[in-house]
Order: structure tokens, then sequence, then C-alpha cells
């Protein structure tokens, strides 16, 4: 494990054309990942962290302008050809997506869409792309892969079809792998079963993992570091421990306070947080949560709070850590 | 698969039977004497009479529907009232005309539909897409008729490339046959490859909006290997459907296009027996189109099946 990033991204910022009119996605995201790192993204829809997913992917829509820097192994990403990226796609990095029923095409059988990465980056022969293909369904716990390599997704659960969706992403042995809230569109007792799956293959290989979710759960069982995102920007960031053990931000407090808990008595209302998501295409000039937050002051609203250092390389984007993080601020 | 076949054939069949009733009961059980009609209102009524037997139509209509059914069966559909000839030579020796003028103008609308509405639907709201879209929505607007006569006068007329009617046959070989076929297939086939090229455009458009679609850029598949790989297959669903019943209106065209250019096909054979009223050649023209739509529709039926692995397992 070298110490250079494999992933590095600077000042990333995405403007998207959306029916409201131009839209500031996502804009000063910071930060880099390490060979073999885990990374979580954590927040609401709409905060921008799928965004910041295919930011890296480079499957935006073309009308989305997209600046900042970000750079695999030291190569600039952004403004790369698409026959180019293609490459990289698949084959380096690659995403498993959140709905699993409409992520496979229908048309094609299953063995087909796993050994389609394998002919696509590696160049083996098809006979030879289907036994691996067997191989990874297999290695991703689908009962009688060699069976039903030639069945179509139709044929199997929605379970079964996210660890078909795993064996495709993992089919190059990626060096990142991107999990777009892998296992919210599941049956609660399958998520655990695709998480620890997910933990476990990255693991082996050596993979780093960028996994997003709106869950915080999730977040705090499988990922080294951590991001919480709002309004396109990341608020909180952090060492998984330490951003959970010291939240220093009122929105990454108000998340944890907003999870339901087992254990509470009926009755018991979930704190909620006040207010919306704001709408990406007419965010407040600053602190893109102060509408929503209880400790505003007028000169939050003047400009984006500036990154502040409350730990070691914990980083929460709010003026007054002093009122967040003192005295009962961050109990939850 | 073979129960989605099975239950197939059956609406086949019972579409089959359906059609035969109408066709038999609109043109045979209405009011009016089809020999009377033939001799025109002068004639003397035993001359009706004699004719009325002659032609069998006195007697009850349930046999004569029975005997129309079984001669379709052993294929023999009886004389036509005016030619006095069998009618099933009458239509054969039209087939050769009309089955390759339909499939010639099918041809050629498939494959301008397909390339029309892949390239505008590759480059959604370019200059391209813009451009071939509403040169479809001129084609939609246009009368096949009118614009054979356009063609008649650019390629027989002022080009002098291509005759501008009559049929040379299939008995110097195969060319000029087509040749003469040419100039009406395209006219058929323009306003329906207008259309289909709209429904192939919006069909792909949809897919490309799927899930799947960006799992196969996410492989790192290009846009063109996702279009022809993932899209296309997926797309044809909805576009075979339009397919089928375009066919029936393709057929209905044949009726205008072939008098317009003087060919000797079913269509002229079903204007002529119409002005004539030999009505038992109308009658099995009708059912010989009738039935030509269904199997078309029971072709496409298959193929579905034959493209989406979900229809034959929702079936069994």
């Amino acid at each position: 494990m070298s110490d250079a990033p494999l992933i590095e991204v600077k000042d990333l910022g995405v403007r998207l054309n959306t029916s409201r009119g131009p839209a500031q996605a996502v804009r000063g995201v910071n930060f880099a990942l390490r060979r073999g790192e885990t990374l979580g993204l954590v927040g609401e829809s709409g905060c921008g962290k799928s965004v910041t997913a295919l930011a890296l992917m480079g499957l935006l829509p073309e009308s989305a302008v997209i600046s900042g820097s970000i750079r695999l192994d030291g190569a600039e990403l952004i403004g790369l050809p698409d026959a180019a990226y293609c490459k990289l796609r698949g084959n380096r990095i690659s995403m498993i997506f959140q709905e699993p029923m409409t992520a496979l095409n229908p048309m094609h059988t299953i063995g087909h869409q796993v050994a389609e990465p394998l002919r696509r980056h590696t160049g083996v022969s098809a006979a030879e792309a289907q036994l691996e293909a067997i191989a990874l369904l297999d290695r991703v716990g689908l009962p009688d892969a060699a069976k039903r390599v030639d069945a179509y997704p139709h044929q199997f659960s929605g379970g079964q079809r996210q660890r078909i969706t795993v064996a495709m992403a993992l089919a190059c042995q990626p060096d990142v792998l991107i999990a777009d809230e892998p296992t919210t569109a599941l049956d609660v007792t399958i998520q655990g079963q695709i998480l620890d799956l997910i933990a476990g293959l990255v693991e082996e290989r050596g993979m780093s993992m960028i996994l997003i979710s709106h869950d915080l759960g999730v977040i705090a069982e499988n990922v080294d570091r951590m991001m919480v995102m709002y309004g396109g920007t990341v608020v909180e960031s952090g060492a998984t421990d330490a951003v959970f053990a010291r939240m220093g931000h009122p929105y990454t407090q108000g998340l944890f306070r907003a999870r339901p808990r087992l254990g509470a008595r009926k009755g018991t209302r979930l704190k909620t947080i006040a207010g919306t998501v704001p709408e990406l295409a007419d965010l407040p000039a600053g602190c893109t949560f102060a509408d929503r937050c209880a400790i505003v002051e007028a000169r939050c609203r003047a400009a984006l709070p500036a990154v502040v250092d409350v730990g070691a390389a914990h980083g929460v984007r709010c003026i007054r850590t002093d009122v967040s993080m003192g005295a009962g601020g961050s109990s939850a | 698969m073979s129960v989605f076949f099975l239950r197939r054939v059956l609406t086949l069949v019972a579409t089959l039977f359906a059609a035969s009733l109408i066709i038999f009961l609109v043109l045979d059980a209405l009011p009016g004497n089809a020999a009377q009609m033939l001799m025109g209102a002068d004639a003397s009524p035993d001359a009706v009479r004699a004719l009325t037997v002659k032609l069998g139509l006195d007697q009850p209509l349930t046999v004569r529907y029975l005997l129309w059914i079984k001669g379709m069966a052993v294929g023999d559909l009886g004389n036509s009232y005016v030619y006095g000839t069998p009618v099933a030579g009458l239509i054969a020796e039209r087939l050769v005309l009309t089955i390759p003028l339909a499939i010639m103008s099918m041809l050629i609308t498939v494959v301008l539909a397909l390339a029309a509405g892949i390239y505008t639907a590759a480059n959604h709201n370019k200059l391209g897409d813009v451009g071939v879209m509403s040169l479809t929505q001129v084609g939609i607007a246009l009368p096949n008729f009118w614009f054979a006569i356009l063609l008649i006068l650019l390629f027989s007329v002022k080009l002098q490339l291509l005759s501008a009617g009559g049929f040379a046959g299939w008995d110097d070989g195969i060319w000029p046959g087509i040749r003469s076929l040419l100039l009406p297939a395209i006219s058929l086939a323009v306003v329906q490859a207008a259309i289909l090229a709209r429904v192939t455009r919006s069909a792909v458009l949809e897919v490309l909006r799927e899930d799947f679609v960006r799992t196969a850029r996410a492989k790192g598949l290009g846009k063109r290997e996702v279009l022809w790989r993932h899209v296309l297959r997926n797309a044809m669903i909805p576009v075979m459907t339009v397919m089928g019943l375009q066919f029936a209106n393709l057929l209905a065209g044949t009726i205008v296009i072939e008098n317009v250019f003087y060919l000797p096909g079913l269509g002229r054979l079903i204007f002529q027996s119409i002005a004539n009223r030999d009505l038992i050649v109308v009658r099995n023209c009708v059912m010989l189109l009738a039935a030509m739509v269904v199997t078309v529709n029971f072709v496409v039926d298959m193929l579905y099946a034959f493209i989406d692995p979900r229809i034959k397992v929702s079936n069994l």
C-alpha cells in the first residue's frame, strides 16, 4: 500500500442543467483515497453524493459542467475523451447501482452480462469469459452458478440480482469500487448479506471503495472514513470513528438524531430536521444548511463557511463549531 | 413456449373465423340480390331467378356460409360472377404482383425507419434529429397517391429511368419485375416509414433512459456499443407492434397505388370487382387480406417471444 493517493479529488464542482434551470449540484468537494481505503458518502437524496460518484465514473450527462480535478493514479480524468474513459470504466473503476431490478438488461443472460466487461477489457475468448463469469457468480454466492449462468435477470430475486451486479462490477478486478446505495432497494434481511459480501470482496482484493448511503448505520459499519454531504457541499469529513464520536456539524448531529432506533418506546416520535432539503437550483448564498439550522446566525448566510479542522483530519464546514461542539452540542 | 404458441394459434383461428362471419354477413346477408344487381334493374324476373339458382343464392344463409368455408378449406372458391373463371386462379395471378410489392415496401419502410429512428435518437435534440424529424412530419402528411404522381413525374417523365406504370412480370427474370414495382413500393413506404421512424426514435429514447444503459456504460462500453448491444433489442418490441399494424395499412394502400400505376394486383382486382359487383371475388379477396393481416400479427407475436425472454415464462 503506497502512500500516494489512488484517487485524488480537488475542488470538484458539477453544474447540471435541470428543468428548473442550471443547478450547482456539487461544489468544493475534496478528498483523497488510498489503495485499500474505504470512504463513505452520507446524506439525504439530492445532496450531491450520487452526482459526485457519477462524476468519478465520467457518466454525468453531456450538458453537465464539471470543474476542479479528479486524478486516478495521478492522471487527470476530467476532460478525458469518452473512448479513453471507457478503458477505465468497468476495468479500473467500477460501480454498483441502487436498483438491482432495473440495472440488468432483461434481454441478455446474466452470464453474458457478467462476461461483458471481461470481453471488453481483457481480450479473453468468449468461452474463457463465460468460465470466469461462472467463477465470479459462484464467488458472489449465487447458488448453482454454473447451471444458472444462462438464465435471464427476471428469473432472479432482488438480492440475487444485486449479487450479479456485484460480480459484474468486480469482473476486471478494479482498483476502485463505487457502491451507490447498493442495499437501499433490498429487503432488510438481505441488506446485511450484500454489505458483508461487498466488504469481504473489497478486503480480499485490496480494492478501495466509495460507499454511498443515506443510512448512518451502514456507513458506521463499513468504511474507514466518511464525508457528510448537504446541498452539494461536504459539511463534515473525517475518520468514521472520529466523526461519530465528535459530530461537529449541526446537520450531522440532526441526521444522527433522526435515525430510528430499536428499543424506543412505542409512540416515541422520531426527531426530524425541520424544513426540507433546498432545491439545488436555488441554494442559499451562505451555508447551505442555514435555513434548517438551530444555531444559525446572520454571518452564516453571508458566505459558504470554510472547513474548520476540529481534530486530526476531521473537518467541519461550520463557523459555529464552538457552539455545536460545545457542551451538549454533540450529545445525540 | 408451447402454451404461448398454442394460445396464439387459437387466437389466430378465432380471429379468422370472426372475420369470415363478418365478411360473409356484410356482403351476402344484407338486403339486395346479387343476381339482380348483376343483371341490372331492367332484367326479367325469370332471368334473375335463373341466375339466382345458378349462383346458388337461393340456398339458406348457413348453407352458403358453410359451403364457402368448405370451399376455402379445399381451395375451391367458386367462379367469378363476371369472368366465369375460378376465383382462386384470379387471385393467384394477382398475388404474384401484390405480395412482392407488399414485401418490397415493407422492407423499404423498415430500412428507412430504423435508420432514421436510430440516427435521430442517438443524436437527440441535435441538428440532425430536428432535421430528420421535420422530414418525417412532412412524410406523414403526404398522401401516397400524390407522392406517387410526383415520383412518376421525376423518375419516369423527367429522368426516364423507370416506367410510369404497368408490370413487367417475372418471366424475363427478377429485375424487370422489381424495377416496375420500385416506384409503387416507395410511394407506399414513405408515409409508413415516417410513422415508424418516429415510433423507433421514441422507443430508443425511452430505453436509453433505462438503468441498465447506465450499467452498460459503467462496464466500459462506448455509446455506440450500448446502443447496438443493449438498447435496440429492448426498443424493438413497440417498433414491431407498429410494424404489424402498418402491414394492414400497406395492403389497403395497394388498392389506391395499384390503380395509380396500372398494376394488375390484388388491390386493383378488389377495386374492379367492387365496380363490377362481383361479390364472390370481393368476399374472397377481403378474406385473404384479413388472413394476411392476422397472420402478420401472429408472426409479430411469435417474434416478441423470440426477442424478449420474459414473455415465454410469463405465459407458461
